[in-house]
């Protein structure tokens, strides 16, 4: 009977995606119905194949056969999906006409079958990025459920659950679209609040700065919460609650990847020599984002001399803000430089070293001797679609579900490093109760090696983990709880683990 | 013949001797070896059940890189022991080769215990200790249907639950009244036992394993159990608790002094001056209050390594375990205790229980009748925290205080409903009627 639900479930959401995959070669007359009727079949092909793997089995913690399954153990299935999605994501970013993209006239195909949803929410046709912010969302919202299910003796997770898949579905999707519906005139600027820079790599773009501040009300609305949740908002919630305020609760890709991207957590390399590289990306990339900013905002301000902040300004903030973090992880180290804030000083200083040379090396339209435009451009390319989407996503079955949070993304590398010196946040080790079992490092999606501090008796504290709790959930011995809590005696260290009392006195010489 | 010159010599590269060659490592320089017959590297015993369960691979259950042994200079040697000479300084090795030691550490661990039952060395009879247990067991799984488990223990129940997973229908034998009910209180036991039940496993309480009938091939063909009843099944597991494994120094005619395990002083110390002995294998001399003489326990194991480190390089230190912790998981529900809660309390030893109405969750706290001090808690569902528990243990806290504060013990997931906080109203009526009747039987 189970079998039979599966099979039969499984090619119903199958008939849902072919459905909806052959509008790129037929077109249909009806697209209302053809929308509809394709969603409906994968919503709830889906939902009756997570209910049916779930139910008769009693609540707790379900990884039977996860290293036997193809498709979550980088098998057949695993390598297909892969390739399956990384195809998707390289039409959408480089190859829109294929999917009924026109530039000129009205699209076509898939991206026009999503025309009568669009129409609903915001009154005009349908856009390659309105189709795939529809199915990201559906996808977030149809894995929150399964991961729901899944997870359901463990309030925590399911909390946070449902608090992603509302972030993204009002958030990031259905405001934005109805906002826009609203104010049909301003020129576009990013609606998604919580959309942070830089994550949002183009918040401080000429063109998007621009569109903001002529964007009206709304406009300026955004802007100054844009700033105000970088600057303000975003450092006090780290500090009470560590990076998993945005990172496993509100952002978007952390969204996918803890619904869609669950079944594939424990493919994440937990390797030294993989922390070594994670260590290095995420650096380059927090370093490469910052020149590049600095960069636009640099000439935008030469273009606009009448703003409230000048070059000069600007040139003493950015200074102020990079020799002030850089006094405070001098000031706050404890035992010397660990190599997470050596890599962290190093890049502040490349990062100053480069503002230097910008003011000195830059003319109108030329960031030291590069056109600022392609600067721009080449991040958007290589970092913004490349690897956020196909990396980040397409290699979900081979990578494991956060391999953009873990080695790309610059606004989790600005939220680690806050969350390592300065936060109340940490996962705190119950005493000496672990036994080395490595259910925690095997499920941890950012490959952190949790089993290597809670066997010592430490608690965790590194500027990756996103705080999903998954560690937590699966181990077995009750050993791990995230915790927010006085920063001080945050990592406190022993000889050994609670339970042992070679007593002093006692000792014999 | 091989000659070769070590400091310290570990034999066992379990919990226990590699905690011991780590913490020598972190204090001194001398040449650390350790030789396993199991497996060339550490890995975690007890991640096997999820091994064999899909939930990861072996590799992941390694606590340190292949690469972490050479660059923290201990060496690691794959073979097996077979004798210990002690006028010469030297173990033998299964190849002829001999290593040479200063200190020599056994810590060969346990074995599983089979009490003799005929057709016990049959195949597909085995225990669930040893890496090759596990293997021997996943070689098999495709033929088997249904599988016998005998023994109401931590071992037994995780192999029902392992092989519940691989789709066998499992017959469990156990032979206490309700699941191991020698070291749970009849409540828990009883929550377990339903539990048990739940999962879909024939769960046969008050029942022992008589015989185990071949087939033709001598192959396991099913088993006749003490109520008469035949079980056909094609694996049996025998998870009757643990003994030392020691073999290799009863027949080597070692000098090593053994009972049931290798005997040791406070120190961990052999009769052997330069021999050591800790982990499952060791017998103490000297048991602790409440302790046993043999303890196998991961977090004893850990400890006794932690200890004879100290002692090997230079500071004599005395085996001295803090109070009694440990933890378990029976199918979905966790179990951890701290201090002494026994089953069949002691007659100064007064127990406070509460269960959640619905939910497989309960607390239980015990208290001395005369001092009304806490002497421990055991918890099933609900995770406490160590560190305030081992501190009013420390402290000797007052039972009332231990009430009144016990929100403070909750190790419990963000968001979940507060039950060390549910159970404290109940905990005081308790207290408040244990408190009038103790009143009456002394008036």
């Amino acid at each position: 009977m189970k079998k039979t639900i599966q099979k039969a479930s499984a090619l119903v959401g199958l008939s849902g995606l072919i459905l909806m995959s052959s509008s790129t070669v037929v077109e249909y007359q009806s697209l209302s119905a053809i929308l509809v009727s394709s969603l409906a079949l994968m919503f709830f092909g889906g939902v009756i194949f997570f209910w049916n793997q779930y139910s008769n089995t009693l609540a707790g913690i379900k990884n039977n056969g996860v290293f036997f399954n193809t498709l979550t153990n980088r098998g057949l299935l695993g390598l297909i999906l892969g390739v399956l999605i990384t195809f998707i994501y390289v039409l959408i970013y480089w190859y829109p006409k294929t999917l009924g993209y026109n530039s000129s006239g009205p699209s076509t195909g898939l991206i026009s079958l999503f025309d009568p949803l669009s129409y609903l929410l915001n009154g005009k046709p349908a856009s390659r990025w309105f189709v795939y912010g529809s199915l990201y969302t559906f996808a977030i919202v149809l894995f929150g459920i399964k991961f729901i299910y899944k997870y359901r003796n463990n309030r925590y997770q399911v909390i946070r659950t449902v608090s992603v898949m509302f972030f993204q579905f009002a958030f990031a999707y259905y405001i934005p679209e109805i906002l826009s519906a609203l104010n049909p005139d301003t020129p576009y600027f990013a609606k998604d609040l919580k959309n942070i820079w830089p994550l949002n790599y183009y918040f401080f773009d000429q063109w998007h700065l621009k569109n903001m501040l002529y964007g009206g009300g709304l406009g300026m609305f955004f802007l100054v919460f844009g700033l105000v949740l970088v600057f303000i908002i975003s450092p006090i919630l780290t500090y009470f609650y560590g990076k998993r305020w945005y990172c496993s609760w509100v952002c978007g890709c952390g969204g996918l990847a803890e619904t869609a991207g669950d079944a594939f957590r424990q493919l994440s390399s937990k390797k030294l020599n993989v922390w070594k590289i994670e260590r290095l990306m995420i650096h380059a990339v927090l370093v490469f984002i910052f020149i590049t900013t600095i960069a636009v905002i640099w000439s935008f301000l030469g273009r606009n001399p009448d703003l409230y902040i000048n070059r000069k300004g600007f040139f003493y903030i950015i200074t102020f803000i990079t020799l002030t973090t850089i006094g405070v992880i001098y000031f706050t180290k404890k035992n010397g430089f660990s190599k997470d804030l050596r890599a962290t000083v190093v890049s502040l200083g490349v990062i100053l070293i480069s503002l230097i040379a910008i003011r000195a090396y830059s003319n109108e339209t030329h960031i030291l001797f590069i056109e600022s435009a392609k600067l721009q451009k080449s991040y958007g390319f290589f970092i913004g679609a490349a690897f956020s989407g196909v990396l980040g996503v397409g290699f979900y079955p081979i990578l494991g579900s956060r391999v953009w949070c873990r080695f790309g993304c610059p606004a989790a590398a600005i939220l680690g490093i806050q969350q390592r010196l300065f936060s109340r946040f940490r996962i705190t080790t119950n005493g000496g109760q672990c036994i080395s079992c490595g259910n925690c490092s095997v499920y941890c999606e950012m490959g952190i090696d949790v089993r290597s501090y809670a066997q010592r008796g430490e608690n965790i504290v590194r500027s990756s983990c996103v705080g999903c709790g998954i560690c937590a959930a699966v181990c077995p011995r009750g050993v791990l709880k995230l915790e927010n809590d006085k920063l001080k005696n945050r990592i406190p260290s022993f000889e050994f683990p609670l339970g042992n009392n070679p007593d002093i006195t006692n000792t014999i010489n | 013949m091989n000659d070769l010159i070590n400091s310290v010599l570990i034999i066992g590269n379990g919990i226990s001797g590699v905690t011991a060659a780590r913490h020598i490592r972190k204090n001194s320089d001398i040449d650390i070896t350790i030789i396993s017959n199991e497996t060339p590297y550490f890995f975690s015993r007890t991640a096997l059940m999820y091994i064999y369960m899909g939930h990861m691979k072996f590799e992941a259950t390694k606590p340190y890189e292949d690469s972490f042994w050479k660059k923290n200079r201990i060496n690691v040697v794959f073979d097996q022991v077979t004798g210990i000479d002690e006028e010469t300084n030297s173990v033998e090795l299964a190849n002829n080769n001999r290593i040479s030691y200063k200190y020599l550490i056994i810590a060969c661990g346990s074995k599983p215990n089979k009490f003799g039952w005929p057709g016990q060395e049959l195949e597909g009879v085995s225990g669930m200790y040893h890496l090759q247990d596990l293997e021997r067991l996943e070689a098999l799984t495709p033929t088997i249907n249904q599988g016998v488990i005998v023994g109401g223990g931590l071992i037994g129940i995780e192999l029902a639950e392992m092989l519940q997973s691989r789709g066998v229908q499992v017959h469990y034998l156990v032979r206490e009244s309700n699941f191991w009910n020698k070291v749970l209180p009849y409540e828990e036991s009883k929550m377990v036992t339903q539990h048990i039940l739940d999962h879909g496993v024939d769960l046969q309480l008050n029942t022992e394993l008589n015989l185990i009938e071949p087939d033709s091939e001598n192959r396991v063909k099913g088993v006749y159990t003490s109520k008469g009843e035949f079980i056909d099944c094609q694996y049996v597991g025998l998870t009757c608790g643990v003994s030392p494994n020691i073999d290799f120094l009863k027949e080597s005619n070692s000098r090593i002094k053994t009972d049931k395990g290798i005997i040791v002083n406070r120190f961990l110390q052999t009769n052997i001056e330069n021999i050591y002995s800790i982990g499952d294998c060791a017998q103490h001399l000297h048991p602790f209050d409440q302790r046993s003489r043999i303890e196998s326990v991961w977090y004893t194991g850990r400890m006794m390594g932690e200890t004879v480190a100290r002692t090997i390089t230079g500071t004599k230190t005395a085996y001295q375990p803090g109070h009694w912790f440990n933890s378990a998981k029976f199918f979905d529900i966790e179990y951890q205790t701290y201090g002494r809660v026994n089953a069949n309390p002691s007659p100064n030893e007064i127990h406070l229980y509460w269960e959640h109405p619905k939910k497989n969750i309960s607390i239980r706290l015990a208290y001395d009748r005369i001092t009304h001090k806490i002497l421990g808690v055991l918890n099933m569902g609900v995770r406490l925290r160590h560190e305030v528990f081992d501190q009013w243990l420390n402290e000797r806290r007052e039972i009332l205080s231990v009430i009144e504060h016990f929100e403070n013990s909750n190790f419990d997931p963000e968001f979940y409903a507060n039950y060390t906080r549910m159970a404290k109203p109940t905990f005081y009526k308790h207290y408040e009627e244990i408190e009038k009747s103790e009143l009456k039987r002394i008036l």
